[in-house]
């Protein structure tokens, strides 16, 4: 036993479903994301009202991200130069290490101390403020749910309200203790406590950091959408703003952005728009009164040029990261965004992660639903969610030395014993005679069903077979010829 | 910037295309059809199967029961064993080569039949154009009581309360949650009350039951407090994979409310002695 992978690891003891199950004892975080799902369930019901206006949108979405995926490299040559042509310098990162390291270099170019950082699901996965962090450089979340998880050295739960886990009494008891202010649960006074901290910030720090939601190819426009305001302070106060965000955010034209931008808004909270949509072309012009002086925007890839090279699994670079699938998910709602472990939780998490970190670092992510269809049901640019974890099921079984490896980490639930099973499973349903005789058993022996049956009788009574299956029910009532007996 | 935005290249992607046709129905009633049992009916709920058959024969249709059938293949298909599944899918092809409605009293496995079937075929071109076929005359058995054979259903039961739960695969990819919604509707003395969130999965999902039978647990549970909370005298659902997970969860709870077969209940909600 001198192998050290052999020794089960912390990764092992706290995986999927042991966070899970904790997840499920929690009944104040289960009521918390119960109480919030409901809610933004009702407002996207709500600002689509119209059901054959909401599909035709959704068809739309659908189309014109098709179309700017199917020619995404002409457009991501597109945007840079037309960015570059705007005075904002274009970076391309494969890796987030490569990504972290450009951020890093700018912040060194300027001797910057205090980053600001408007919300972004592309610094997450880089990690940004954990890498600056061990530079020494302070990097402060200004998006109020993103401050509130960062005070207390949590990871966001949901893509677009990252403290979604938490209720106001939770949040007036962190404020309290890490702020040092009078307790209070009045959510309005709580955000002016957040907003007033905030302030200061946005003035000290020499860099901003956002993340964008389209960048458009044929204008050179960065467009972000917010409702705080948080994000047009990070991105034009600060002499410095760096842009960080993945190569499939590229659409076409502004027209395009139209659709897009309806959906992401309707679908995500129920907004016929934000409060905010910033569309950033470009430093600050020598008449501009404000504005940063300097623009950069680091394209990151991490593996979603794994997605992009097979037909299905494109479908997932789609997303718009509006969060309706998570919204709508029985399987998020019960376990909460922590449980996945990853950057993205829900069902948009599920099919994204494993392009990003491997399906052998998040095994039972395709496993983890009951494909019930709701998040593409919902998702504004119908990515086919259930059809990709079918797709993913099966590149999880693949055996190890696949001659064609679709994507890193396939395989990691391989297991010859289930392979087996699955193989008796068809000749029993590929053979009548074998079929027939199988059932003659079963119902003929059901007296002797076990009252254990492993993972299924821990929620269920065990199941008993009929006396008689319909086989020889409806041969008796039908008779040998319309029984079509074989 | 106006004159960028509106100069620019005219393209197809640029309009709302228009919405899909729903779905177009034979105006008479065919004299014969197939039934396919599904392998959870065969084995757990016959009856179920039974009163199906007998319900289209009231309607004056003859059924054909092939007796090579078994399942569809959708365990498989969902676990990510697409061979097997297709190979079993393959076995049932076959015994359907007449060109009758094939009519399922289990909506998730007339949406396999009817949408994955083709995609597991998709690379045998001549295979294809046969699974097509089937796919194009393959019904669940409350829309083909309700839209093919347009039943008239006279209600003979006592005044009952039930709640109608619909498997997700069947509500997403058949619109089964409307045809029995309708169906129990054409039932006087039926109230259908309404259930918390009525639309969420149970937790049944096949195999994520047993793979994951911690979350499967929590929303099973979820489902039957739900259904127990509606006031229902019993549930109704067109599904047995639904039922087999809702039925079995009441069981261990100790709860008297059970789920039955939309079939068996209308069957015997019209006089039928089952």
């Amino acid at each position: 036993m001198n192998d050290l992978s052999r020794i089960p690891t912390l990764q092992i003891q706290d995986d999927f479903k042991t966070r899970a199950h904790k997840a499920l004892g929690d009944d104040q975080l289960r009521r918390n994301f119960r109480t919030a799902m409901d809610s933004l369930m009702t407002k996207r019901a709500t600002a689509f009202s119209d059901a054959d206006e909401r599909e035709r949108l959704r068809a739309l979405g659908n189309r014109v991200r098709a179309r700017a995926l199917s020619k995404l490299p002409e457009l991501l040559e597109r945007l840079e130069t037309n960015l570059t042509r705007n005075g904002v310098t274009v970076h391309w990162a494969e890796t987030v290490d490569e990504a972290n390291a450009i951020v890093l270099s700018i912040i060194r170019a300027h001797e910057a101390r205090q980053v600001i950082k408007g919300k972004s699901m592309v610094s997450e996965e880089m990690e940004m403020n954990h890498v600056l962090a061990a530079q020494g450089i302070e990097c402060l979340e200004s998006d109020m749910g993103e401050y509130i998880v960062q005070l207390d050295h949590e990871k966001p739960s949901h893509i677009i309200m990252p403290a979604i886990h938490k209720n106001a009494g939770q949040v007036a008891s962190l404020f309290h203790d890490k702020l040092g202010v009078e307790y209070t649960k009045d959510v309005d006074q709580l955000i002016q406590i957040g907003r007033r901290t905030l302030r200061q910030k946005f003035f000290e720090a020499d860099i901003g950091v956002s993340g964008v939601n389209f960048a458009v190819a044929e204008t050179g426009t960065l467009l972000l959408v917010e409702n705080e305001g948080n994000g047009r302070m990070s991105t034009t106060v600060p002499p410095v703003h760096i842009a960080v965000t993945g190569i499939e955010k590229v659409v076409e034209n502004l027209r395009d952005v139209v659709p897009l931008l309806s959906l992401l808004t309707r679908s995500a909270l129920g907004q016929p728009i934000t409060t905010y949509v910033n569309m950033i072309s470009g430093p600050r012009k020598a008449h501009e009164l404000d504005g940063p002086e300097e623009v950069h925007l680091v394209l990151l890839d991490n593996g979603r040029s794994q997605a992009f090279a097979d037909g299905e699994l494109r479908q997932t670079l789609n997303c718009i990261r509006c969060g309706a699938c998570m919204n709508h998910c029985p399987v998020y709602t019960r376990v909460g965004g922590h449980t996945y472990g990853e950057v993205y939780p829900g069902p948009i998490g599920k099919i994204i992660t494993p392009h990003m970190v491997g399906l052998d670092k998040v095994p039972d992510h395709p496993s983890a639903s009951s494909l019930c269809g709701a998040c593409g049901e919902v998702c504004p640019v119908k990515i086919p969610i259930p059809s990709i974890l079918r797709r993913l099921r099966e590149e999880n079984i693949k055996a190890p030395d696949d001659p064609h490896p679709i994507m890193r980490g396939q395989g990691s639930k391989y297991s010859p014993r289930e392979r087996l099973l699955w193989k008796g499973w068809r000749l029993l349903n590929t053979s009548p005679a074998l079929y027939r005789t199988f059932s003659f058993f079963a119902t003929r022996l059901r007296g002797l069903t076990p009252s254990n049956i492993g993972p299924w009788t821990q929620n269920h009574s065990a199941p008993k077979p009929a006396a008689r299956s319909l086989h020889e029910l409806a041969r008796e009532h039908l008779g040998e010829t319309q029984g079509d007996r074989p | 910037m106006s004159e960028l935005f509106y100069n620019a290249a005219p393209n197809a992607t640029r309009v709302a295309p228009p919405l899909p046709e729903p779905r177009r129905y034979p105006t008479q009633k065919p004299a014969q059809v197939y039934l396919f049992g599904t392998c959870v009916i065969d084995l757990f709920f016959p009856s179920a199967g039974l009163d199906a058959i007998r319900l289209l024969q009231r309607e004056g249709i003859r059924v054909s029961f092939p007796q090579g059938q078994s399942c569809c293949g959708q365990p498989a298909y969902t676990s990510g064993y697409t061979e097997e599944a297709r190979e079993v899918a393959r076995a049932q092809l076959k015994l359907f080569a007449e060109d009758w409605p094939l009519v399922v009293p289990s909506g998730s496995c007339a949406g396999m039949i009817r949408h994955h079937y083709p995609e597991l075929f998709k690379d045998e071109p001549e295979t294809l154009a046969q699974v097509q076929a089937l796919a194009e005359r393959t019904y669940e058995l409350a829309e083909f009581l309700l839209h093919v054979c347009r039943v008239e259903l006279h209600d003979r039961g006592p005044a009952v309360k039930v709640a109608l739960h619909t498997s997700c695969s069947a509500r997403r990819e058949m619109d089964t949650h409307l045809h029995g919604r309708a169906l129990l509707a054409q039932l006087s003395q039926v109230e259908r009350v309404e259930h918390d969130h009525e639309s969420e999965c149970c937790g049944f999902g096949g195999t994520f039951s047993v793979r994951m039978p911690d979350i499967s647990g929590a929303m099973v549970l979820d489902k039957t407090r739900a259904l127990k909370g509606s006031g229902a005298h019993q549930v109704v659902s067109a599904d047995c994979g639904c039922l087999m997970n809702i039925n079995g969860a009441l069981e261990k709870q100790n709860e008297a409310l059970r789920g039955q077969h939309l079939a068996s209940f209308l069957w015997q909600r019209t006089g039928g002695v089952s």
